[in-house]
């Protein structure tokens, strides 16, 4: 079965990437290209899949995946400008995707135990566009 | 990959009303969906795509061609409209959300090259929530 724990933070962003020419960055990103940036309340969704304990009956424990997801994600990137302050977004391009795989990286490390793994992170940018990822294809 | 979801609104009436069924059981079957005059719902349409984030992007799709694509097949035919009457598909097909998530994924299909002529991204999923407590989905 699927735990997950839902965590919110607010941030900043541009999406402008230097490997395109300034009319490629208006056409993908749109008004997300605006250079001094705009913001979103994020909102991350983290599942792990697992069998519940035998003894406590829990797949994993929730106030660990809290303490994980406030240290790994809300800590560094509540109330951030994303590009300036929070790596590697000064060089990876701050879209809801690349968030995505940016927080499995920091969670990953910290949600696996014999009974659970870390099944999917995802990003909700606004309520109508979200984005799952589920880790690197074996 | 990365599965990238957008979701759409969409306002439209129908009346669930088969012709192949007599009008007792048409209305035993759909019962206040049957009403002559008909109803309607917002509807919320969810569209799931699927693909490896182009490493110069950071994106797996176009937001804004998915927009386009599903905005000109998926939500100006039905938005405002009479299902049953304005849209000839269900002149002859109950528009029920089924036949709507169907319909609607048959009509991406069939432009989805001309706008994402690539491997990637593909159209992975359909979800259409009709009320706050049905949603019909096409994983």
């Amino acid at each position: 079965m699927l735990i997950t724990r839902r965590v919110e933070f607010s941030a900043s962003h541009v999406c402008h990437s230097p490997g395109l020419d300034e009319r490629e960055n208006r056409a993908l990103y749109g008004e997300s290209a605006n250079p001094h940036g705009h913001g979103h309340n994020f909102a991350v969704e983290v599942s792990l899949e697992g069998r519940p304990d035998p003894v406590t009956g829990m797949v994993f424990d929730l106030k660990r995946m809290k303490e994980v997801l406030h240290r790994e994600v809300v800590g560094p990137m509540d109330h951030r400008f994303l590009n300036y302050e929070v790596p590697p977004f000064d060089r990876v391009v701050p879209t809801p995707e690349n968030l995505a795989i940016e927080i499995w990286k920091r969670v990953a490390p910290h949600l696996n135990s014999p009974a659970a793994r870390l099944h999917s992170v995802r990003v909700y940018e606004t309520e109508d566009l979200w984005v799952e990822y589920f880790g690197e294809e074996p | 990959m990365i599965r990238l979801t957008r979701r759409y609104r969409f306002s439209a009436s129908h009346r669930l009303d088969s012709p192949q069924l007599s009008e007792a059981q048409n209305r035993e079957i759909y019962g206040q969906c049957n009403n002559p005059r008909g109803h309607g719902h917002d509807y919320l349409l969810e569209v799931g795509v699927r693909g490896p984030v182009d490493q110069r992007s950071g994106r797996v799709a176009d937001v804004a061609a998915l927009d386009g694509l599903v905005g000109s097949e998926a939500i100006r035919p039905f938005d405002h409209r009479n299902l049953n009457q304005d849209v000839a598909e269900f002149a002859s097909t109950v528009p029920t959300a089924e036949n709507l998530a169907l319909e609607i994924e048959r009509r991406l299909r069939a432009k989805w090259g001309a706008v994402f002529p690539g491997e990637w991204p593909r159209l992975e999923r359909i979800r259409i929530r009709e009320t706050k407590r049905n949603a019909i989905e096409l994983p």
